[in-house]
This record gives structure tokens, C-alpha cells and sequence, in this order.
């Protein structure tokens, strides 16, 4: 895989992970423009599209699109599922999850998304074991820190 | 707020992101950015020290800020610093930034890489992954010269976790592809081979993945892989829906695990072994049964994974392209998804039936689904979905179909989507010449092209057609007739004039017995579109009057009058200007004789003659363009000789702009104003070299025997048809060698996951005799280009097979497999080795056992020129001795084949007798198939 996004319907960016090196002026470009091919589907549109040398894998749940750029000898289902999967990891993760979880927590979206995927291809598919990484890496944080009052976390006290 | 704020977030965030969602324009958003921007650096900058807590929010917050979309130029030396915190949140936070926010600062990059470092050492798992994870999300040059070394020790160590095993293959699968030079390949690559026998799925589907890339390099030094694949695939399948417990999706066994399994199958030949092939077809059939098994859930994640197999079994199985049932099995089985509810499987089954199409045992199962494919192109609501089904269509056309695809796609035309009809005019273009029968239809063919979809026909095309109706007599008439008709239309399109204008220019005499079509006639339709038309047209034009003038005596005073008009005679436009002095000059001055001659008809062009070779060649590097003479061959001389289309050749001469062709008859003598006449001027595309060597003019060769070119000559062409060309430079010193091949991409458009790898054909695959080691190439190769590869060869031993080289490329949808032979064989190993009379014939003596001799006699099929007769045997490899043979006639030469293993010399001598024209050769080496393979290789070159 070259790179995922995912997006909302207005055309907010809420996640971008590169496998492949482009400066971020080339990023940018490629974000906006595929935002708007995709954007422009129609609902019973097929899942796969070319654009430039890259197959696009999209998907949408709810609000978000989730869009993966493959290469051309990639399997376009199974990137399909792959999407769904991430979707699920989020979903049991954040508890019926929404675009604002993933706005909120980013970078949990991101972490996740790390478990999951390394360098473009799959690390591990099973749920358990992602999930699992997910929740050590949580119950560290807890150990960690004992909660503070709100003055503190606004910088007042 | 959101309600689920996981671990304790961090609440400073969480309000700043609300207040960035507040926000009711961009301008406030950027206001609250700087603010907050302010705020940061005033923290970072303070006196007082931050805790690590409050980096970690600081520095999260910068890269919200950052993923918003803007640029954020501080904050790195803070994130650096949570690298090294023991707090595993800091950590994670610090490596997340960096791998957002990568930075060429040196000296951050040395801290980050001491953090790594440490990390990694730190015999922690969660912190080795978190390291692991930053190698591979930077995945820099940087990042691969620091670790390279250390993550194939990580992966193998006998104590490494599963998941630190899972993350240092991906890793180290993610350095390879930035830079495969700096990660070294050794002992443990035969130890990841195993990994795909591990217990845990998560580490063989990350192996699996390592190795898919890996073996690509070295297939050799994963050979292995394949039994084990197959196995651990077998398990897979046969298995039940529920035994692999968490790794089952929708009641679909590893699915991933299976796709990339086959994919990996992919990167090798069908296994020898016949068990193994046994358990593969097996495997193969189970997951074809089970396509047509009712769904274990309705749910379409179910289907998904299930037929995401499916497919890359088909891949599989059209990439071996050797079980013909098979191949059958996956063409029903994918018409049965032509026709799916699903719009993504009819999609992938498009796509799927074009590589189909190109065996040989499926190409005939895939026309049967001609009609549902027109189908699709027809009411496809989807462009893309629509794209692949003209992609099929192209692929599946052969003589039986052309006319009902040629005229589908032409209908198509009309109303298909911008972005694709440039490429559906090609096709058309293409389908059109290769499979024409009768040549009216081809030019009916083109003239609808251009009525219906003009701006998207390229000049190749319509300079084509204009090359085949020049060649082709029988053609000229009716084509002169139909461009006539064409031309009446109120409006036509600039590309139908100029075909119009030079083809009555030639043939408008065939049909001017007809009082409608008469020269008059013919001469105002092409004037009163002259107005309309832009400068380069309108210089043809002026050539197509001048032309007329010769043709019909009795339009040469309306001529003279259009000619000497101030518009013409005075244009602001040089060219035109000029052609309008000189014709209307040659038109009063030169007498008939002269005018006739200067103004015949064109001759023939040569075949072949593509415009975008002589494009290439300018372009190109050195080597392919200069040796290209070597090349020679004579070409199948028949336009549309079945083999090969060339819809991208292009006139050479005429108001195009472009030169005459070689042969062209208009005598040098009648001066200067003739090559202003017709040669190119400055202002018109000056892109285009002149084609004249004659090297360009016989691009096709026969491909069985191109090595058999290459045995006496080092470079030239290897491979050409109307996409691609491969020129080769090689040398060879010992039992080394250095070939470089050149591919020259032809059309204009861009070829892509340009592959091309080296196989070895039987016992070439023990490797044992020959090692070649080649460099990738970058998988895109734009319209145009040219791009070289190196191939180091070094001979162990001798051998007489020869090694292939298959490209295969994406061009236009249609994957294109090719696979030639590379013009490597024994004799380039000769050593020439110069000895007197009498070692000669002492040697010649030492090896009279028979089975070290091998002699041929055989007709000469070439002229028996002795300065020739030498070239080729010096070319060969040997020494040619002088006063050997008592018989001055004959040539004797000795050398020595340089292998790693052994060398071995060899003595031979050629006896011609030019009577008979024929040759005795005979060739006496220490080793018996050296003296046979020998003997035969330059048998044939005489």
C-alpha cells in the first residue's frame, strides 16, 4: 500500500499515513485531488478506481471515507476488507466509534492504525493481538499518570 | 467533548481541538492556530523546565496542527527528548512526531537514531516495536544506513517476541524497498524462508510479506519458499471455517494470509516437484469449488474475503498459464461475476478476463462473453467499470471479431466519457489495421475515427492512414473517394482535412472522371475549408494545390490565382509565404517534364518507419541508437502482416513537415527549391529528426531467432514491436560480462509496474552455470523514455541454454507479458589465443578422439564474402590464425572459453568451397558439448 486517508464528506482530512517518500508540497497535491475524485462517486459506484499509476480502494462508513492507494498488482478486495477491518479495530476500541472519536483521539487512530499496518502491508490480522497492543500500551498510560485537576491541564494552576 | 476520552487523553488538547472546531472561518481557525503556535513556543522557549507530561501535550498539539495542514517548523528537539523518557506514553507521542514530521537536521538524526538504538536494545518489546515502527514509518536512506544490519538480527534471534518478529520483518521489508543495497543479505535469509513455517499467523503473514520482495531480487536463495507456501496454503484451505480461531474473517479462513501466499506463489515458476504441484493444483481447485458453494453468511465481508482468494488464485493460475483446465474453470467462473449484482465484482472480473484473454487455452472460453461485455460498455454506469470492458474488448479481438468490436467501440465513441475516448481512438486505430481484411474498411474505419472523435485522433493515426493507402494501390480509389465524401460535410474536422487534402493530392485523379468529383470541384471542397484551418494544415494544403497543378493542367490558372493572392503571397506566417513563392514559381517556370517529375506521385514508404523510434532516438542514451545498423534484417515487407499493428508511424514527408522518405524519387539535382519544396522549415515540428538511416526502417524482427543475431555481435536491437523496443550493449572479458539492456517506450503513454526479470530455462536452473544479477528498474516508464538496465553476468561453467528475459508491463489496462531470449551464449567467453603452425596442429592432433570433434556441413545462405566470413569469426571470439592451413582458402581460429570452473580450449576451422557454395565446419574442444554447441551456434552464421 501507498498511502490511506481518510476523510469526512465536507472534504476534512482526518488521517493521512504515507508508505511511500513525497515531499509534503506533492502530499498535499495528491490529497486534494483525489479528495475530489472521490467525493464526486456516486453511491453504487464500484470500490476501485485508477488514478495515476495507483489503484484507489475506497470506502465509506457513516460521514468518513476511508481511501487506500495500492499498487497494481495488489488485491483490491482484500484491501476492501482490510479497510473494514481497521474499521472494526476502531470500533471495538473506541466503542461504536464516530468521526469525532477519531478527531478527538488522533493520535489513538494513529497508534491503531500502526498496529495494524506496517509499512503498507498487513503486521496482523487478528483482532485480539491488535487490540491487545492497544490496551497494554493504555494500561502503561494509566500506571503512568494519576489524573489532574482541570486548572492544571489548562496551564492555570 | 466526546464522550470517550480513552487512557486519560490529554484535556489541554481535547479543548484546544474543540476550539479549533469553533472556529467559524478559516481566518479565526488560523488566528487560534498562531495563538496557540505563540503559546508553545513561549513554553518550549521558558525558563522553566517542562515535564514530560506537558512536552507530551505540547508537542501533540503541534502535530494536530501540522495535520490540519500547516507547516510547523519547531518542536523537534522536544519530541526527541520524549524518545528517551521511560514513560511509554512520551515515548510513543515522541516517535509519532518524528515519523510525521521528518527532519534532515543531522544532528537530530543522530539523537534519534541513539534513541532508536537504545530502544532497541532495550529488550522491552512494546519498545522495540514502538523503534521498529519509526524505522519503518521514516523509512529514509538515513534510517536504512543506520539500521540495516541490526533489524535482520533482531528478526531472527532465537528469544525475539512474536510481535517484535512481526515488526522487525515489516521493518525491515520497508528498508529494503528504499534502499535494497544497504540491507545484506546473509545466513538469516534462510532462516526467514522458515518463518513461514511458524506457529504464529501474525509472524508468517508479516514473513510472507518480507519474502514476496526479497525473492524477487534472489530467487534462487528463496527457492525454498514455494513447498512451504504451498503447504502452509493447503493447511488454509482445507481447513474449517472456525479452526484458526481469531485469524478467520466472516467464516473465511486467513484471507490474508492466502492472498499473500498466492501472490508469492506468483514470483516463481509452477513448482517442479510433482507433489508439490499436486497440492498446489489441489489448492487451486478447493478454492474454485468453493466459489460455488452457498455463502456461509450473507454479510458481503464474507464474499469479499472469500473471492479476494478467489482472484488471486486466477492470478495464479493465468500467471503459470500451463493447466488449461484450470484457465477454463476461471474464465466461467469470472462470467459468472460479469454478470454479479455487485458492481466491484464485475469490476475485478473485467479486469481479470484481460490477462485471460492473452493465453492461448483461455482466449477462445473468453470470446464466448463478447456480448455481455459489449453489454457492459454500453450500460456500465460507472466510467471506470465502463473502461474496463473497452480494455476487454481490446484484448479479447482477434479476425474472427474485429469488425463487431471495432464498430461497438466506434459507437461507443460517441458518447464516451472525455477522459477515455483519446485512448479508445487508439484502440480503435490499432484493432482496425491489425485485423483488416479488406482496406476500405480500414479507411472507413479511420474517416469515422476522425468525424466522431477528431481532437482525440494523434497525428500517428492519421499519419498512418495516409502511409497505407500510399502502399496499397488497391486502396487508393476508394479512399480518394471517401475522403471526398467525407469533405462535404458543412463542417469537418482539421485532421479530416489534412487526411482529405493530401490524399486528394495524390489519388484525386482516380476519381475525377466523375463530373461531381471533378478536379475543379475537388479543388474548391479542399479551398473552402483552406480559411478555416491552422498554418501547419494550411501549408499542406498548399502542397496539396501544387500537386494539383501537375495532376489537372486545367486548375493551374485558378491555382496560380489562389497562390499569387496577397493573403497567400503575403502571408505574415513565413511558411506559408515561402511555399506560396515557390510553388506558384515552379508552377510557371518549370516545364511539364520537370513539374512531373518533381511533383510524381509518392513512392511507397518504407515499412515501419515510426516517427516515435525516431523520437526515441534522439532522446536516447548512448548505445541503442548507434549499433542499430548492426541490426539488419529484413522485415515481414507486408503492411499488416499479422504480426504486429503500428498505429504510431508517421509520414516522413509531404506538408507534415517532415523529410522525404529514403527512397524517395525526386532527383537531388533540380536544387535548393526543391528541398525548400519539400524538406522540413524551421517552423514546422522541429521535434522530429529525420528518419533516414536505414536502421529504422526494419523494426520487426523475427523473435525465434534474434540470438542467433547477437552470437558474432555484442549490440543492437533485441526486441522491437509498436509499444516497446529493447536495444542491447554488451562486453565481456573472461568469464565476465556486462550487458546493458535499453527499454524505449514507444507510445506515448506511460508503461507501469514495468517488470522485467531473468529466468533460467532447465539446467540453467541449477545455477551452476551461468549467474546473472541484475538491478531493478523503476516500474514507470512515461511515453517516450528510455530506460537502461544492467545485467552482470559471470560464467561457471559452460553451458547451452540460453536465459530469458520476460518484461511485463501495464499499457493502457492490458497487461503485456513478453519473453525473449537474451543473446548471452558460450562463445562470448572466448579468449582469442594466437599460436604458430605447428602448436596448431600439435593440438589439433591432442584432441582427435572422436566424441571431441563436431563438424557440420551446410549451404551458405549468406554471400561468400571472405572480409565478411572473417568479421563474423572474429566476432565469434576467436583468434584468427594466418598461415595455418595449407589452403588459403580456409580459416582457422583457436581460443579459450573462460568459465569460473574450467576453461577450455578450442580450435576450429572453417573450409568454404565456393562452388558448391557451401561450408564444412569443424570445431574440436576438450569437451564434448562444448564442441557440439559451439559448432551449431556458428554454423548458423554463415
Amino acid at each position: 500500500m501507498r498511502f490511506m486517508l481518510l476523510f469526512s464528506r465536507q472534504g476534512k482530512l482526518r488521517l493521512q499515513k504515507w508508505y511511500l517518500a513525497t515531499s509534503d508540497k506533492e502530499k498535499k497535491k495528491m490529497v486534494r485531488e483525489l479528495m475530489q475524485v472521490v467525493l464526486a462517486r456516486k453511491p453504487k459506484m464500484c470500490s476501485f478506481l485508477e488514478w495515476r499509476d495507483l489503484k484507489v480502494v475506497y470506502k465509506r462508513y457513516a460521514s468518513l471515507y476511508f481511501c487506500c492507494a495500492i499498487e497494481g498488482q495488489d488485491n483490491e478486495l482484500i484491501t476492501l476488507e482490510l479497510i473494514h477491518r481497521y474499521v472494526e479495530l476502531l470500533d471495538k476500541y473506541f466503542g461504536s466509534v464516530c468521526e469525532l472519536d477519531i478527531i478527538f483521539n488522533f493520535e489513538k487512530a494513529y497508534f491503531i492504525l500502526d498496529e495494524f499496518l506496517m509499512g503498507g502491508e498487513i503486521q496482523d490480522t487478528s483482532k485480539k493481538s491488535v487490540l491487545k497492543a492497544i490496551e497494554q500500551a493504555d494500561l502503561l498510560q494509566e500506571e503512568d499518570e494519576s489524573p489532574r485537576s482541570v486548572l492544571e491541564e489548562m496551564g492555570l494552576a | 467533548m466526546p464522550a470517550v476520552s480513552k487512557g486519560d487523553g490529554m484535556r489541554g488538547l481535547a479543548v484546544f481541538i474543540s476550539d479549533i472546531r469553533n472556529c467559524k472561518s478559516k481566518e479565526a481557525e488560523i488566528k487560534r492556530i498562531n495563538k496557540e503556535l505563540a503559546n508553545i513556543r513561549s513554553k518550549f522557549k521558558g525558563d522553566k523546565a517542562l515535564d514530560g507530561y506537558s512536552k507530551k501535550k505540547y508537542v501533540c498539539k503541534l502535530l494536530f496542527i501540522f495535520l490540519l495542514g500547516h507547516d510547523i517548523d519547531f518542536g523537534h528537539m522536544e519530541a526527541v527528548n520524549l524518545l528517551s523518557s521511560n514513560k511509554y506514553t512520551e515515548k510513543q507521542i515522541g516517535y509519532l512526531f518524528i515519523s510525521v514530521l521528518v527532519n534532515s537536521n543531522s544532528e537530530l538524526i543522530r539523537l534519534i537514531n541513539n534513541a532508536i538504538k537504545n530502544d532497541l536494545a532495550s529488550r522491552n518489546p512494546t519498545f522495540m516495536c514502538l523503534a521498529l515502527h519509526c524505522i519503518a514509518n521514516v523509512g529514509s536512506r538515513e534510517m536504512a544506513e543506520a539500521f540495516a544490519s541490526e533489524v535482520p538480527r533482531v528478526l531472527v534471534a532465537g528469544d525475539t517476541m512474536d510481535s517484535v518478529k512481526q515488526s522487525a520483518a515489516l521493518c525491515l521489508l520497508r528498508l529494503y524497498k528504499t534502499s535494497p543495497d544497504l540491507v545484506p543479505m546473509g545466513e538469516w535469509t534462510s532462516r526467514v524462508v522458515h518463518l513461514l513455517n511458524d506457529q504464529h499467523m501474525g509472524v508468517v503473514t508479516a514473513a510472507v510479506s518480507l519474502i514476496t520482495c526479497l525473492c524477487k531480487k534472489n530467487p534462487d536463495d528463496f527457492k525454498t519458499c514455494v513447498s512451504l507456501a504451498v503447504s502452509r496454503l493447503s493447511r488454509i484451505v482445507s481447513s474449517a471455517s472456525t479452526d484458526l480461531q481469531d485469524y478467520t474473517y466472516y467464516f473465511v479462513p486467513a484471507p490474508w494470509l492466502s492472498v499473500k501466499l498466492l501472490r508469492l506463489l506468483q514470483c516463481y515458476p509452477p513448482p517442479e516437484d510433482a507433489a508439490v504441484k499436486g497440492r498446489l493444483v489441489e489448492c487451486l481447485e478447493t478454492i474454485l469449488n468453493k466459489a460455488q458453494e452457498p455463502p456461509k453468511s450473507k454479510k458481503v465481508q464474507h464474499s469479499n474475503a472469500k473471492n479476494a482468494i478467489l482472484f488471486e488464485a486466477i492470478s495464479l493460475i493465468i500467471h503459470y498459464d500451463s493447466e488449461p483446465n484450470l484457465l477454463v474453470r476461471a474464465c466461467n467462473q469470472l462470467g459468472q461475476f460479469l454478470q454479479h449484482r455487485e458492481t466491484n465484482l464485475r469490476y475485478l472480473a473485467l479486469e481479470s478476463m484481460c490477462t485471460l484473454a492473452s493465453s492461448e487455452f483461455s482466449h477462445e472460453a473468453v470470446k464466448t462473453h463478447i456480448e455481455t461485455v459489449i453489454n457492459a460498455l454500453k450500460t456500465e454506469r460507472d466510467v471506470s467499470v465502463r473502461q474496463r470492458a473497452a480494455d476487454l474488448l481490446y484484448a479479447m479481438c482477434d479476425r474472427t471479431n474485429a469488425k463487431q468490436i471495432v464498430s461497438e467501440m466506434l459507437s461507443y465513441l460517441e458518447t464516451a466519457d472525455y477522459s477515455i475516448r483519446e485512448e479508445i481512438v487508439l484502440k480503435v486505430a490499432i484493432l482496425a489495421e491489425k485485423y483488416a481484411v479488406d482496406y476500405s474498411w480500414y479507411v472507413d474505419t479511420i474517416l469515422n475515427l476522425i468525424r466522431i472523435a477528431g481532437d482525440y485522433v494523434s497525428e500517428e493515426v492519421w499519419y498512418r492512414v495516409i502511409q497505407i493507402v500510399i502502399n496499397r494501390d488497391d486502396v487508393q480509389g476508394y479512399a480518394a473517394k471517401t475522403v471526398f465524401e467525407a469533405l462535404q460535410a458543412p463542417a469537418c474536422h482539421e485532421n479530416m482535412v489534412k487526411v482529405g487534402g493530401y490524399i486528394l493530392g495524390e489519388f484525386g485523379n482516380l476519381i475525377a472522371g466523375d463530373p461531381r468529383s471533378s478536379p475543379l470541384v475537388q479543388f474548391n471542397l479542399l479551398h473552402s475549408k483552406f480559411h478555416l484551418c491552422s498554418v501547419a494544415t494550411r501549408a499542406l494544403l498548399l502542397s496539396a494545390y501544387i500537386k494539383f497543378i501537375n495532376l489537372f493542367p486545367e486548375t493551374k490558372a485558378t491555382i496560380q490565382d489562389v497562390l499569387r493572392s496577397d493573403s497567400q503571397i503575403r502571408n505574415a506566417d513565413v511558411e506559408l509565404q515561402q511555399r506560396a513563392v515557390e510553388y506558384l514559381k515552379l508552377s510557371s517556370i518549370a516545364s511539364t517534364d520537370v513539374l512531373a517529375t518533381v511533383l510524381e506521385e509518392m513512392p511507397p514508404f518504407p515499412e515501419r518507419e515510426s516517427s516515435i523510434l525516431a523520437k526515441l532516438k534522439k532522446k536516447k542514451g548512448p548505445g541503442a541508437g548507434s549499433e542499430l545498423d548492426e541490426g539488419k534484417k529484413e522485415s515481414g515487407a507486408e503492411l499488416n502482416g499479422g504480426v504486429e499493428p503500428t498505429a504510431s508511424t508517421a509520414l516522413t514527408c509531404w506538408g507534415s513537415g517532415l523529410p522525404p522518405p529514403t527512397s524517395s524519387t525526386v532527383p537531388t539535382s533540380t536544387g535548393n527549391l526543391l528541398v525548400d519544396v519539400f524538406s522540413d522549415s524551421a517552423s514546422a515540428a522541429p521535434g522530429l529528426a529525420p528518419a533516414t538511416e536505414d536502421n529504422f526502417l526494419r523494426s520487426f524482427f523475427p523473435l525465434g531467432d534474434t540470438v542467433s543475431l547477437f552470437v558474432c555481435k555484442n549490440n543492437g536491437v533485441l526486441f522491437e514491436n509498436q509499444l516497446l523496443q529493447i536495444g542491447v550493449k554488451s562486453e565481456f572479458r573472461q568469464n565476465l560480462g556486462r550487458m546493458y539492456l535499453f527499454y524505449g517506450n514507444k507510445t506515448s503513454v506511460q508503461f507501469q509496474s514495468f517488470t522485467p526479470t531473468v529466468t533460467y530455462p532447465g539446467e540453467l536452473q541449477t545455477g551452476t552455470q551461468l549467474n546473472i544479477q541484475t538491478k531493478a528498474v523503476d516500474p514507470l516508464v512515461e511515453g517516450g523514455a528510455q530506460v537502461q538496465q544492467v545485467l552482470n553476468i559471470e560464467c561457471l561453467s559452460d553451458f547451452t541454454l540460453t536465459p530469458l528475459l520476460n518484461i511485463k508491463f501495464r499499457y493502457g489496462g492490458a497487461l503485456q507479458n513478453i519473453t525473449l531470449k537474451l543473446p548471452i551464449t558460450l562463445n562470448k567467453f572466448f579468449q582469442a589465443t594466437e599460436m604458430l603452425s605447428q602448436d596448431f596442429f600439435q593440438r589439433w592432433k591432442q584432441l582427435s578422439q572422436p566424441q571431441q570433434e563436431a563438424q557440420k556441413i551446410f549451404k551458405a545462405n549468406h554471400p561468400m564474402d571472405s572480409e565478411v566470413t572473417k568479421a563474423k569469426l572474429l566476432g565469434f571470439g576467436c583468434a584468427l590464425l594466418d598461415k595455418v592451413d595449407p589452403n588459403p582458402e580456409n580459416y582457422v581460429g583457436a581460443g579459450i572459453i573462460q568459465t569460473k570452473s574450467l576453461q577450455v580450449g578450442c580450435l576450429l576451422r572453417l573450409e568454404p568451397n565456393a562452388q558448391a557454395q557451401m561450408y564444412r565446419l569443424t570445431l574440436r574442444t576438450s569437451r564434448e558439448p562444448v564442441s557440439r554447441h559451439l559448432c551449431g551456434l556458428l554454423a548458423e552464421q554463415f
